[in-house]
């Protein structure tokens, strides 16, 4: 169940949480994807989707004519179509069906993961959101290296970025391949191929325009499809949390009483659903693995991007708000569908099957929210959510593939290679070349990792985006003191750190490298709380012992930039870079 | 921005006064969020019983407006935040914006 459950970027975090399928286990929903039966009504509605947002893309595509307009829509989105795009960009299919299905096996340790997701937005809010609008045009390495010597920091910024994406890429790919295996009956590799050529045609056309527009269209449907589950659940039960929870517990017990429990433990069984179960192995684990969620978010370069896209500073901050309110509402009915399921799908024949002796779900776990919508929506509906989830992969890849080509055409090509001094034009052509190249290496790495478990890149890029970019970020904003040497070495050990950590902890070392149980050298599920803390220490180390010239000039530039960053006056006006 | 205007705006009484209010402002509801959070996760590593007890008679336990309140409490102080930034402090900007460009 690792592997389908491994969609993305919670489920990942999720398995590597818990020692490798320790909570899960309850449910033992373990097992290969099994292709589905093909599905022409949801085929039919994803269609509908692609031709429709394809129309978007020609529109697009006719307003995309800078680098600017390829980067950042031109900077005409307004902060309430910013936060929506910004919560599309955060709510993809593996929230949706992932938590879902967390909350359907386990009940309330669902919610401690939803909660863990959203916890960073109010820190992003509070110290960044408005500075990085204020000081950056295009990239966070704008930001990062605004006051520093650019070659090297930008040189770092873009590593970071480029090693972020591909491992959140790796994973989207992966599993929209397994997804769309189980959702439509489509093969694998017709499945991948099918993912990197529209979001190739998205980007390169379109830009940010068109993948923004796509990301809006795709979290309204998410958003109206999860409401009116969790509509239709409630109204079943009067609107009463009481009489849903009571009715779930009923149905726990039922189904522990089947297994052979005695009553006691039976009634444990059902009641454990409400509340925390084995979310935590240890303290430690567990502060870590809230400081990835937490300050991950903050540091995830296609995220920081979308604070480009608007005109303002006041925009930036209205975009924030609206993503914050929309991702808590979206994380509330996730918890209400998955409850749902355990009264709708857990006990409807119709949804389950038995395997190697043991009753789940058909199709996995993960097909919750999905059996679900068939349960309270019939056939057009589930046809509507399955559409839905394979958008919502194809609007996430899109946006990773903008900002990782974003990373080698702005940071790399015209302010590295070419000194600052290449035109709009040469600038946009390298980064529809990056585009492609990476649609295709992201079709192959999907290939190549079609049997690898996933759940490691995904935490992956979280702790990375916490150890390396986050750190940099945060302390060249609001510490006058660091230096570029500070920020290089500081962010490269982050990096390293973070990425030799998870290889050494239990989800790599023993679940995918095959070592004994109990060998790993790095016991905790998440380096987080140490490859940050070291980054820090390292930046600031680094940096009050760097005596060179260069370091009086990086300190003698933070005024300018704080009073930039803090007033806006010399700001980029997006619009017209 | 050159550097007479740069020093002026940096010296410029309204600028002092949105630096400390804002950043203050800021950092106090960074750290409501930590304590909230930390708070929440601390709780589940020490005390699970605490969030498992039940409210009354039925099923419903504390867990569940606990960790509602949680996601409600992110959401309303990041609103907060904006709305006063959006209204006082972008009044404030404007004021120095009007002073450094006279």
């Amino acid at each position: 169940m690792n592997r389908i459950l491994s969609v993305g970027r919670f489920i990942g975090l999720s398995a590597l949480m818990l020692a490798p399928g320790a909570v899960f286990a309850a449910g033992a929903l373990e097992g290969e994807i099994q292709q589905q039966p093909t599905n022409w009504t949801a085929i039919g509605m994803f269609g509908f989707f692609v031709v429709a947002t394809l129309f978007i893309t020609k529109w697009a595509a006719a307003k995309t004519k800078s680098a600017a307009d390829f980067y950042t829509g031109g900077g005409g989105i307004t902060g309430f179509q910013n936060g929506l795009a910004i919560a599309g960009d955060y709510m993809s299919a593996a929230s949706f069906l992932g938590i879902s299905a967390a909350v359907m096996t386990n009940g309330y340790d669902g919610l401690i993961y939803s909660i863990g997701f959203l916890v960073g937005w109010p820190i992003l809010t509070f110290l960044m959101a408005e500075r990085l609008r204020n000081l950056g045009k295009f990239t966070f390495a704008d930001v990062a290296a605004f006051r520093f010597a650019q070659t090297p920091v930008r040189m770092f910024a873009a590593l970071s970025t480029l090693v972020v994406v591909a491992f959140y890429l790796i994973a989207q790919m992966v599993g929209a391949g397994q997804l769309i295996k189980l959702l439509f009956g489509l093969e694998y590799l017709y499945a991948v191929i099918i993912v990197g050529a529209l979001m190739m045609v998205y980007v390169l056309f379109g830009g940010m325009t068109a993948t923004t527009w796509v990301q809006i269209i795709k979290a309204c449907l998410l958003l109206g499809g999860a409401s009116f589950m969790a509509f239709m659940v409630m109204s079943h039960f009067g609107f009463s949390f009481e009489g849903l929870f009571a009715k779930s517990v009923e149905v726990k017990s039922a189904i522990a009483t089947s297994d052979g429990k005695t009553p006691e433990e039976a009634a444990a069984a059902g009641l454990s659903i409400m509340g925390p179960g084995k979310f935590v192995k240890d303290p430690i684990s567990a502060i870590s693995f809230g400081m990835a969620l937490m300050f991950g978010t903050a540091g995830l370069p296609h995220i920081l991007m979308r604070f480009f896209t608007v005109p303002s500073a006041k925009e930036a901050r209205k975009s924030v708000m609206w993503a914050t309110v929309w991702i808590g509402y979206f994380y509330l009915l996730t918890f209400i569908i998955g409850f749902g399921a355990i009264v709708f799908v857990l006990t409807n024949p119709d949804f389950l099957e038995i395997k190697d002796g043991v009753t789940g779900l058909v199709g996995g776990s993960n097909m919750a929210a999905i059996h679900l919508a068939k349960a309270v929506g019939g056939n057009v509906f589930l046809g509507f959510i399955s559409a839905v989830a394979f958008a919502t992969i194809l609007a996430v890849v899109a946006g990773l593939t903008l900002s990782g080509a974003s990373a080698v055409s702005h940071d790399l090509y015209s302010t590295v290679f070419k000194k600052g001094q290449a035109d709009s034009a040469s600038e946009l052509k390298v980064s529809r070349i990056t585009t492609l190249a990476l649609g295709v290496v992201a079709v192959i790495l999907g290939i190549a990792f079609e049997k690898q478990n996933i759940a490691f890149m995904v935490s992956l890029a979280f702790a990375i985006a916490a150890s390396a970019n986050f750190p940099v970020l945060f302390l060249s904003l609001l510490w006058k003191g660091m230096t570029t040497r500070g920020a290089v070495i500081g962010g490269l050990l982050g990096l390293t750190a973070s990425v030799v950590l998870t290889v050494l902890s239990p989800s790599v070392w023993e679940a995918t490298l095959g070592h004994e149980k109990g060998t790993a050298p790095f016991p905790y599920t998440s380096p987080a709380l140490f490859s940050m803390t070291l980054a820090f220490f390292a930046i600031w180390f680094f940096s009050i012992t760097d005596k060179s010239r260069r370091a009086e000039q990086d300190k003698a530039g933070y005024l300018a930039q704080q009073v930039r960053s803090e007033t806006g006056i010399g700001a980029s006006a997006a619009s017209s870079h | 921005m050159d550097d007479s205007m740069l020093q002026r705006i940096a010296n410029s009484p309204s600028y002092k006064t949105l630096r400390t209010k804002r950043l203050k402002f800021g950092w106090m509801l960074t750290i409501a969020m930590l304590v909230v959070y930390y708070g929440f996760i601390t709780l589940i590593a020490f005390r699970k019983d605490v969030l498992a007890t039940p409210m009354g008679e039925g099923v419903m336990t504390w867990g569940i407006p606990v960790g509602f309140g949680v996601i409600v409490f992110t959401i309303v102080v990041t609103a907060i935040y904006v709305l006063r930034a959006n209204s006082e402090y972008d009044d404030l900007t404007e004021k120095v914006r009007r002073e450094a460009l006279k």
